[in-house]
């Protein structure tokens, strides 16, 4: 079952790689990961998505609570949740494919006589009808920023 | 002192004087001779010369189990870090607090490949409880007031502070100011359990008619032995250690039913999983305890008091998880048993008494083998560690290395006492108990310490011998020599169709007397049960030296019992022909 957590560490060098270490020594999954810095500059916030049962996201949760640079970490689809992903594609430039990107929501952030990049935002599974939709001829390449979550009530992830 | 200019290696000296810290276990090197030219300097710290850094920081490790103080250690950059890291990783399975101080290279250096550089926060990474790479010289006080308080606090673990040589340079001076508190936003280890959980707990206690307790290395590090001990005899329920929580509860105390797990008393076992309520405590139940999770004392309720949250349910199920120190919860435990006034019925257990008597009776150890002449001939090592529990009076602190002769040791030496009892139980790292030693005896120098161990183990740490000799440490070494790599020779035996593939020495093993004697020690070779306790005696006589008593035994032999993979804790192999189930 694919879960979303968000994790607030501590804005230093070598806390990442604190956390993915945490995942490959222990044999779980991550899916996606991203990660910035918060309007707190002492902190980063990471939003990951990985796949496990609820004995796994436990101790997943307890096992990342318990590295010092963790400050703090929630599981955001264990209640209602917004999630959104930014995804840019390289396309051909064909006559429509302008008109056709416009229509599935996205913006052209680049483009030139023989391509366009185009920019998507929503959720991953909107993002995936997206891709469904080109060929792999004209689709020439994918970028995407893995989830990003919120919890959808008044609660939130802060010290 | 506070008010001082110092250099950063001299502020290093200065912030291990505030913690405390009396001894030092290290090797120097390039990187780290700024840091070895303060130490020169001032006297409050001494160090000891090992002869390897793993060494090193299992000696730093003995010290820190045997009195509950941080062990700390020096290493140089590069092969100085990395040879520290089967030390880190056994101080990391066992949860003991140790500080490895690891120099690094220039600050400018860092990345570009240059001599004796290692990414040693990367490499110790998956093995430490937290690290740090010091990026100014004014925040070593800081990162090692830190840096103690983590490693020495919650559930214990190795630090690593890692400083690059650049940082200790005497030509830079600041005011060194060593800070009174710390507080880690992230980092809040909880003490107290939650108190409707402990009157669940009580409860639960009261309730039950096939109890058992079963405490581990938590206990000990959690100095809770006393609160453990209290609360056993008032509810004069039976009690089992880990083989890391042996002399939790006095050994020879008619409670106390012996070890559990892989290589547990039969009671024990039979009892752990006929239970109808289990309370775990400051153990983690690893697969050397609960053979096959799933199969797991089905019957029994499971109360688990850990200070880490992350044991509990992490492999069995538990009904009523309890987060605290071990010695704070089993307080609230006895506070709620005797505050409650809550009636003890001692009677209603006496069924269940009488059927771990019996388990007992029908196929408990045999304590007094060393009263018979083995039946081949040759010495047996039970023999060996129970000549040497009477030899000591049971009153030694023993290490041992990882094998057969290690199994023996924890069944046949009686640990009344906690911080007695020093092995590598988690990592279970071959090569920890010589060094180990030299760790317990210079924290306890007027007393007797003994590594057993066996030629294999030993062999993997055996230069410090030299170190015993530089600081005069007379500890006793027992070397049960059964020609082989035992626990391998016997999974081989036992599951290979006796197939011995690269676990005998084909001859080659070195004459340990005379190696001993080269390295300025006392050497003993006993071959026959008849001069074993004699020579015993006569080692233990030489109280100022150091005696390796090479001790030959049946090579056969093996450890029982053993618990059958893949099944559950009541299916034991008890002898080579005997199995509990089928």
């Amino acid at each position: 079952m694919k879960r979303v957590l968000a994790v607030l560490m501590e804005n230093q060098a070598g806390a990442l790689s604190r956390v993915v270490g945490l995942f490959s020594q222990r044999g779980y999954n991550i899916e996606s990961l991203i990660v910035a810095p918060t309007e707190d500059p002492t902190l980063s916030r990471l939003t990951m998505t990985t796949i496990g049962d609820e004995k796994v996201i436990q101790q997943i949760t307890k096992q990342l609570n318990k590295l010092i640079d963790v400050v703090k970490v929630i599981d955001l689809s264990a209640s209602d949740y917004s999630e959104s992903e930014l995804m840019i594609i390289k396309l051909s430039n064909h006559k429509d494919t302008i008109k056709k990107i416009e229509e599935l929501g996205g913006s052209i952030i680049y483009q030139d006589e023989t391509i366009l990049n185009a920019e998507f935002i929503g959720t991953s599974s909107a993002m995936d009808k997206v891709l469904s939709t080109w060929d792999d001829k004209n689709l020439l390449e994918v970028v995407r920023t893995g989830i990003l979550g919120l919890s959808s009530n008044a609660k939130t992830l802060t010290i | 002192m506070n008010k001082q200019e110092v250099s950063g290696g001299e502020a290093l000296m200065l912030s291990l004087q505030e913690e405390a810290v009396d001894l030092v276990f290290g090797y120097p090197g390039g990187a780290s001779l700024h840091i070895y030219d303060a130490l020169f300097q001032q006297q409050a710290v001494q160090h000891v010369l090992v002869r390897h850094e793993q060494g090193a920081v299992h000696a730093a490790d003995g010290y820190a189990r045997a009195t509950g103080k941080p062990g700390v250690i020096f290493v140089t950059s590069g092969p100085g870090a990395t040879n520290a890291i089967t030390g880190l990783a056994t101080a990391f399975m066992d949860s003991t607090p140790v500080v490895v101080i690891s120099s690094q290279v220039k600050s400018h250096l860092i990345g570009t490949d240059s001599f004796q550089e290692t990414d040693m926060i990367g490499v110790s990474r998956p093995v430490v409880k937290h690290s740090y790479l010091v990026k100014k010289p004014e925040e070593i006080p800081k990162v090692v007031k830190e840096a103690f308080h983590v490693a020495t606090t919650g559930r214990p673990g190795p630090v690593v502070i890692d400083i690059p040589k650049d940082l200790t340079d005497a030509s830079y001076n600041f005011k060194f100011s060593y800070p009174k508190e710390i507080d880690i936003r992230s980092y809040k280890p909880v003490d107290e359990g939650h108190s409707g959980q402990i009157k669940k707990a009580v409860k639960a206690l009261l309730r039950s008619k096939r109890p058992i307790i079963y405490s581990g290395g938590g206990v000990i590090q959690g100095n809770a032995s006393e609160e453990l001990t209290k609360l056993v005899r008032l509810l004069n329920f039976p009690v089992t250690n880990t083989l890391m929580g042996l002399g939790a509860y006095p050994g020879t105390d008619p409670l106390f039913v012996g070890m559990l797990g892989m290589h547990g008393t039969y009671e024990a076992n039979m009892a752990m999983h006929n239970s109808d309520l289990i309370l775990a405590v400051g153990a983690r139940f690893d697969d050397r305890i609960t053979n096959s999770p799933d199969l797991f004392a089905l019957d029994a309720k499971k109360i688990h008091i850990d200070v880490d949250p992350a044991s509990l349910s992490k492999i069995i199920a538990v009904d009523i998880p309890i987060v605290g120190s071990a010695k704070t919860c089993l307080s609230q435990l006895i506070e709620e048993l005797e505050k409650e006034k809550y009636e003890i019925d001692k009677d209603s257990l006496e069924p269940w008494w009488d059927q771990i008597n019996n388990w007992k009776k029908e196929h408990g150890l045999d304590h007094n083998l060393v009263d018979k002449a083995p039946p081949k001939g040759k010495i047996l090592p039970q023999q060996v560690v129970q000549s040497l529990y009477r030899e000591t009076k049971g009153d030694a602190f023993i290490t041992s290395d990882v094998g057969q002769h290690q199994m023996f040791a924890a069944q046949y030496y009686h640990f009344d006492k906690p911080r007695r009892w020093i092995n590598s139980g988690g990592l279970g790292t071959m090569g920890f108990g010589l060094p180990a030693a030299i760790g317990v005896q210079l924290a306890h120098p007027g007393s007797v310490v003994a590594c057993i161990t066996g030629e294999g183990s030993i062999q993997m740490c055996i230069q410090e011998l030299s170190t015993c000799l530089q600081y005069g440490l007379p500890l006793k070494i027992i070397n049960i020599n059964n020609q082989s790599l035992g626990m391998v020779k016997q999974w081989q035996d036992m599951q290979y169709g006796g197939r011995l593939s690269e676990s005998t020495y084909q001859g080659s093993l070195p004459d340990f007397i005379a190696l001993t004697e080269s390295f300025g020690h006392v050497g003993m070779k006993v071959e026959k049960y008849e001069d074993l306790q004699k020579s015993m005696e006569e080692c233990f006589k030489m109280t100022d030296k150091l005696v390796f008593m090479d001790i030959y035994v049946d090579p056969d032999e093996h450890v029982y019992p053993m618990l059958e993979a893949g099944k559950s804790m009541q299916d034991m192999w008890l002898d080579k022909d005997k199995k509990t189930w089928e």
